[in-house]
């Protein structure tokens, strides 16, 4: 469980722009985050996991607060993390395998054969069996996502961060991370946070939503919520889309 | 006014260059994963440079050789002139500085851009998040590595240029005997231990600043390339600067 309190960030150049988040993101759970392209989503997200350090307020990880950590505890509880990067990020000189075996090679005690294994196990959970020692220039980006979640997860993290993991990918391309993603989560009782803007996802797999308008909190609440919700920015910003607009009266009626 | 913002600016990046070099010089989290790096990067850095270094090298050699013996030899100097001037040049600058103010472009913009690419596709954000210290990772095996293999390129460098010089000797501009009579004439061999311990310093300069540069790249490929220029253009000018120091002092 991972616990903000009146969070707030502020940059050099004086733009302040989370106000006093508020929220809880639960255990066992696809948390998301979602609103417009510069309400704050990644800010928060770098916020959460120490890129950045927030001007106020408190992050508890399970009661602890992180902002308070000493370095060294901060490195413990980071090795209880995962994250995919909206770029996913993955390490160009290395081989697929290697990139998804790199934690393991960094952060385990397992001999050799076990750590193959370990990382041969995690991509055949992402369905990326055969795709090993290709390079990932190589390979499309749908399938870069996938490696990446493959890496995030290979020390079994505690907290799975997601920054628009389906960013740039076709529609049944994001269905499939967005269920992969669902599905590790419950698996292995992770607390997921994925930032994303797509409504697929947030209507697929949004058990836990924290709406951010303009670096505020703007709505918080289930997916089955947002279909009632009358919350004017919600809606404005769900219901952008006529498609989404329709569904809803439809749901009305 | 303006020279005041401009030293201010040196000494605030100084200081994030020393904080930098902090933190990459602390004890590989893993050492068998800094040594697959530290091996990596001497070939990379060091193996790979190898032949433009004696390819450089062969040919000043030879044209020094030519110069002095076409230019400056008259008959009232000893004949071997040319072989003993060539020499002194060759070690003294050519294979030390000369050399590594060549390599900083190669090396230099190498570093810079590879380091600033993964700084602008995050790849460093994820090694912060996975509790990876980035800064050791990926710095100290190239500091290491360069500062590792530059005394062999320094060797590499004067033995090339010794063999250009005869090459001109085949051509006819200097007779065979003259030369290595001259290459041998009161040979100082604390020259080239000089030479070896100014190259590993200039390593040290090239690795560490062009790090510097691309780590602390913001924003995308274009400021990777300006990262890349300044990471050149720096290191070669504390390259000259440490040269007359170093020179001063060990001579
Ligand atoms: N390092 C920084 N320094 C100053 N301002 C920043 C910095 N990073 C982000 N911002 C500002 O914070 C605001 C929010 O950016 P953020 O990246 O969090 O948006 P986002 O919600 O993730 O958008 P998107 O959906 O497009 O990814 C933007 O206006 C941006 O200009
Ligand atoms: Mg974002």
């Amino acid at each position: 469980m991972i616990e903000i309190k009146h969070l707030y960030k502020t940059f050099e150049d004086g733009k302040t722009v989370l106000k006093d988040i508020n929220f809880t993101f639960e255990d066992g759970k696809t948390n998301l985050i979602i609103g417009q392209s510069g309400s704050g989503k990644t800010v928060l997200m770098k916020n959460l996991v120490g890129l950045f350090d927030p001007t106020r307020g408190e992050i508890l990880y399970d009661g602890r607060d992180f902002v308070k950590m000493t370095k060294q505890e901060r490195v413990m509880l980071r090795r209880e993390m995962g994250m995919i990067f909206q770029s996913a990020a993955l390490f160009d000189s290395m081989t697929v395998l290697e990139n998804v075996m790199f934690p393991l090679d960094m952060f385990s005690d397992m001999n050799e054969a076990d750590r193959i294994k370990r990382a041969k196990f995690c991509l055949d959970r992402v369905n990326l069996k055969g795709a090993e020692q290709k390079m990932p220039g190589e390979i499309s980006g749908g399938m870069q996502k996938r490696v990446a979640i493959a890496r995030a997860i290979a020390l079994n993290p505690k907290y799975l961060y997601c920054d628009e993991p389906n960013s740039g990918l076709d529609p049944k391309t994001s269905l499939v991370i967005d269920e992969l993603i669902h599905s590790i989560t419950q698996e292995y009782n992770m607390t997921t946070i994925m930032n994303t803007h797509d409504m697929n996802s947030v209507m697929g797999i949004g058990e836990h939503i924290l709406y951010i308008h303009e670096g505020t909190v703007g709505w918080t609440g289930t997916k089955d919520e947002i279909m009632t919700s009358t919350n004017e920015k919600l809606n404005s910003f769900i219901f952008a889309s006529d498609l989404f607009r329709k569904v809803k009266e439809a749901n009305r009626e | 006014m303006f020279a005041i913002k401009y030293i201010l600016k040196f000494i605030a990046a100084f200081g994030k260059y020393l904080d930098l070099m902090g933190r990459t010089f602390s004890v590989p989290e893993r050492m068998r994963m800094f040594m697959k790096q530290y091996v990596k990067e001497m070939s990379q850095l060091g193996v790979d440079s190898i032949g433009i270094v004696l390819l450089i090298s062969f040919f000043i050699g030879a044209v020094i050789c030519i110069q002095i013996k076409l230019n400056i030899q008259s008959p009232w100097m000893p004949n071997f002139t040319t072989g003993y001037t060539t020499r002194e040049i060759m070690v003294l600058e050519f294979s030390s500085s000369i050399m590594c103010l060549i390599l900083a472009g190669k090396v230099g913009s190498n570093i810079a851009s590879e380091i600033g690419t993964m700084r602008v596709t995050q790849q460093i954000d994820a090694l912060e998040i996975m509790g990876v210290n980035s800064a050791s990772f990926l710095i100290l095996p190239k500091v290491l590595g360069l500062m590792t293999m530059i005394p062999f390129l320094v060797i590499f460098s004067i033995v090339s240029g010794f063999l250009g010089a005869y090459a001109t000797a085949y051509a006819g501009i200097i007779t065979p005997d003259d030369l290595t009579v001259g290459l041998l004439h009161s040979f100082v061999p604390w020259f080239v231990w000089m030479s070896i311990i100014k190259s590993v310093a200039f390593a040290f300069i090239i690795a560490s600043v062009s790090s510097y540069y691309g780590y602390n790249v913001t924003g995308g490929s274009f400021d990777v390339g300006k990262a890349s220029t300044n990471a050149v253009v720096s290191s070669s000018m504390l390259i000259l600067f440490a040269d007359i120091f170093l020179t001063q002092l060990l001579s």
